[in-house]
């Protein structure tokens, strides 16, 4: 019936409605929809749990404001909420193990109580995923699971547990002659366990590349509380279906990494850092080509930010001007956007010469107005703030919504134009700044809108409308974020049907009974989404639209 | 030294060439030193020493005549000069000095007077208040009773006046900031908040190469930098105890005088 009013199906109708995310997220100044009920199948948190809990975790591992629980709920709110202050969750329940004995214990619990588990690493995500979605969810922290179990020097592989912080990792390794193989501006926060359930990307992709590449195995509990052992650590391994890769990137909803085994590069004694400044986008792509083409093997990060990143790091008019003189060193700087290079290599004339010849090149053509070269480490460390600390520096110019994408480089400036076009004609001035900064070379652009509130009408100006916008430059509307809570119910603007049906064949393997950070990646099953098919899943989705409990998938 | 003509000044900057502030120091396995494989750079405090002599060329304009680096140390201490000159010193001396030796202020101050007899005369200069990897914190004073010129060490503002051959600096001192006006010729050696040094721009990096550099070797000044000291050993601060809690005060009282700390038997 349905079926003949419609054709052919549109596929940028928001199919899948998530009325369970919908209710969690909503934020100050947004009409929140009415509390959905939790998942027919995931239980409540009662005394019992907590008590349950505490027989086997020591008081000080177990933070609950249930009875008899003793923590206030207020002290619990930072785990309840995420990094951006925009989605917060209700849990009263945090645990936070110091093994892996100990985390099989809670799943095993929580498997046989039908409770929803949150698995918590340093609470830097950007979408939502690692916070709960209602109150009944348990948060299991791994801040305290934070052993490096053994290096490899002569192999280079790190086994660690999955609460280490990355910065703390890499300044282990340093010591050895070793570097992590990714790097992001939340070092000093992330924990490993984070980065590789959401495949963190980072500045150094272009040069290690993704974590796909460099774990070489996990130590997962699963959600039945069995642990899966895979922490052998041998470069190759081609011994049946390579089932740790399902858990990269998975966000926590197969299971909870405890720990990781990890391939590290070795430590490049010879670092320069180039910052350069072009007078438009359209000489950042004339000189992208060349700068890899020239640098070669010691390209270890190429980043790009333009005016707006460099206002809202610096400060508007004269404050950004006098940081500018100071890192470009000159009394006058051009106005334009801007280029970071890293090179990293073993032998520093080697390098030195390349990127002398590669800069005097560059330096004598049309495109690059200035520039400036790093001279010690201080200054190294200053000129990585410059791109590092947009993120931060456009939360605490306002209230962000980020998009975080993959569009070929070539219609990056099209893209970051149309939303400013859309921004200056219908947003009545609550956009207040669009913020773009990305990893050039690996096509990975990044897009902060700054405003006065969160508001909705300024994220229904916003979405679909960028989604709509990455898929017809056949995009990805999450490069390196992850989908978590708020990108979810999007998942099919980059991948098609027929992935999504396998993506749930997978999770209902791994976790029969859905317990594992519910709410995340995976949209709510939509009613007659079983008969499969576009016509089950408009079915389904018109189904949904309405108000009331989706029954989830068993 | 000669008078100078007042109408033009001549600025020298001595830099070093040192183990980098961000590393963290370690003491090597011989206990002889610090571990020195390790990044190296200019001095903070003669960055903001070269800083100075351009900010004073800004300001003075054509009364400057020309600002020249100066570097004691190993072939690879032209690193530091390079980056000198990258700053805007118009041209750079390189005192070469063997790998492994060791260089002591008062040898490098004795440096410093040869290359100013050579190549001067100089009006002022200005250097570092003392390097991070010694902090020895000499060579500026030893330079200026070697030349028997005034100094006015530890600036944090530095203000010229070419035509009456003075300088006005206000230095940093325990009781809080001390004005004193020296005559050219002088020595100045800078502290941390004299300035904010420039980073090196691409454009000036690659003028710097053209720009002149003389190397010398110590035996063509005719100074002896044998050392007069002898380093005995270098450890690191003994690794921090735990302490103890105690219940009351006799127990404090009885674990004092167990250690010593107080007369009597425990």
């Amino acid at each position: 019936m349905v079926r003949s009013a419609l054709s052919p199906l549109p596929r940028h109708v928001p199919l899948l409605r998530h009325g369970f995310a919908n209710a969690a997220t909503s934020f100050p100044g947004s009409t929140a929809p009415p509390s959905a009920p939790p998942q027919p199948q995931l239980a409540s948190l009662t005394p019992a749990d907590i008590e349950h809990f505490l027989s086997f975790l020591p008081a000080s591992q177990v933070q609950a404001s249930l009875a008899p629980g003793s923590t206030a709920q207020a002290d619990l709110d930072g785990y309840n909420t995420d990094w951006m202050g925009k989605y917060v969750g209700r849990s009263r329940c945090v645990l936070r193990p110091r093994t892996t004995d100990q985390v099989s214990s809670i799943m095993r619990h929580c498997y046989a109580r039908r409770l929803g588990v949150v698995p918590q690493g340093g609470n830097t995500g950007l979408v939502g995923g690692g916070v709960p979605t209602g109150s009944d969810e348990v948060i299991i922290n791994l801040g305290l699971m934070n052993q490096i179990r053994a290096f490899n020097a002569s192999s280079g592989v790190l086994t660690a547990d999955a609460g280490c912080v990355l910065q703390t990792l890499n300044t282990f390794l340093t010591s050895k002659g070793h570097v992590m193989p990714l790097d992001l501006g939340a070092k000093g926060s992330c924990q490993i366990g984070g980065n590789v359930s959401t495949n963190a990307g980072g500045l150094r992709m272009v040069r290690y590349g993704s974590l796909h590449a460099n774990v070489l195995g996990l130590e997962v509990v699963m959600p039945d509380g069995r642990v899966l052992r895979g922490l052998r650590g041998l470069r190759k391994d081609n011994t049946g279906y390579h089932l740790h890769h399902l858990f990269v990137g998975a966000e926590g909803t197969l299971g909870v990494v405890t720990g990781v085994s990890l391939l590290t590069p070795p430590l490049s004694p010879a670092v320069n850092l180039a910052l350069l400044r072009l007078p438009d986008y359209a000489a950042v792509l004339s000189v992208v080509g060349t700068v890899r083409a020239k640098l070669g093997e010691i390209l270890s990060a190429v980043e790009y930010f333009d005016e707006t990143a460099w206002a809202v790091v610096n400060g508007d008019g004269a404050a950004g001007a006098e940081v500018e003189r100071q890192v470009f060193g000159a009394d006058t700087v051009p106005p334009g956007v801007n280029l970071l290079i890293e090179t990293s290599g073993s032998v520093r004339e080697h390098d030195e010469e390349k990127l002398t010849a590669l800069l005097e090149e560059l330096l004598d053509g049309p495109h690059v107005l200035t520039g400036s070269l790093a001279q010690d480490e201080t200054q190294l460390g200053r000129m990585w703030d410059l791109r590092e600390g947009i993120a931060e520096a456009c939360g605490k110019a306002g209230k962000v919504y980020k998009y975080d994408v993959s569009v070929p480089i070539q219609e990056w400036q099209n893209v970051l134009s149309t939303l400013r076009q859309r921004a200056a004609e219908r947003s009545e001035g609550l956009i207040e700044r669009v913020v773009g900064f990305g990893h050039i070379g690996d096509g990975n652009l990044h897009i902060n809108v700054v405003c006065g509130r969160y508001d909705k009408a300024i994220e229904q100006l916003l979405e679909p409308f960028m989604f709509e916008l990455v898929e017809s430059k056949g995009g990805s509307i999450s490069a390196e974020h992850g989908l978590g809570v708020q990108k979810a119910k999007y998942i099919l603007y980059s991948k098609s049907p027929l992935e999504l049906e396998l993506m749930r064949k997978v999770k209902a393997a791994f976790d029969p009974r859905g317990i594992m950070n519910p709410g995340k990646v995976l949209p709510a099953v939509a009613v007659g989404e079983e008969r499969g098919g576009l016509e089950g899943v408009l079915q389904g989705a018109l189904a949904g639209a309405g108000a009331g409990a989706l029954e989830a998938g068993k | 030294m000669r008078p100078t003509p007042r109408s033009l000044l001549r600025i020298l900057v001595p830099v070093k060439r040192c183990v980098d502030y961000a590393v963290k120091i370690r003491v090597n396995a011989q206990q002889t030193g610090v571990e020195t494989n390790v990044k190296h750079s200019m001095n903070p405090f003669d960055e903001i020493a070269v800083e100075e002599a351009v900010r004073l060329r800004e300001r003075l304009k054509d009364a400057v005549k020309g600002i020249t680096a100066v570097t004691i140390g190993p072939s690879k201490a032209q690193e530091t000069l390079r980056t000198a000159l990258a700053m805007g010193a118009d041209d750079a001396v390189h005192v070469e000095t063997p790998e492994a030796a060791i260089v002591e202020p008062l040898a490098v101050a004795k440096l410093l007077r040869a290359v100013m007899d050579k190549k001067g005369p100089y009006d002022l200069v200005i250097l570092g208040k003392q390097a991070i990897d010694d902090d020895a914190g000499q060579t500026g004073q030893m330079l200026a009773g070697l030349l028997g010129c005034a100094q006015a060490t530890f600036a944090s503002k530095l203000d010229v006046d070419v035509g009456a051959g003075t300088a006005d600096v206000t230095r940093e001192i325990d009781g809080g900031l001390e004005q004193v006006r020296v005559k050219l010729p002088a020595i100045v050696t800078a502290d941390l908040r004299l300035n904010e040094p420039r980073y090196a721009s691409l454009p000036n990096i690659m003028k710097a190469k053209k720009k002149p550099l003389e190397k010398l070797k110590p035996e063509d000044l005719g100074v002896d930098i044998t050392p007069r000291l002898q380093m005995l050993k270098v450890t690191e601060p003994p690794k921090r105890v735990g302490g103890q809690k105690v219940d009351n005060v006799d127990e404090l009282i009885a674990k004092l005088k167990k250690a010593g700390v107080l007369p009597g038997a425990a």
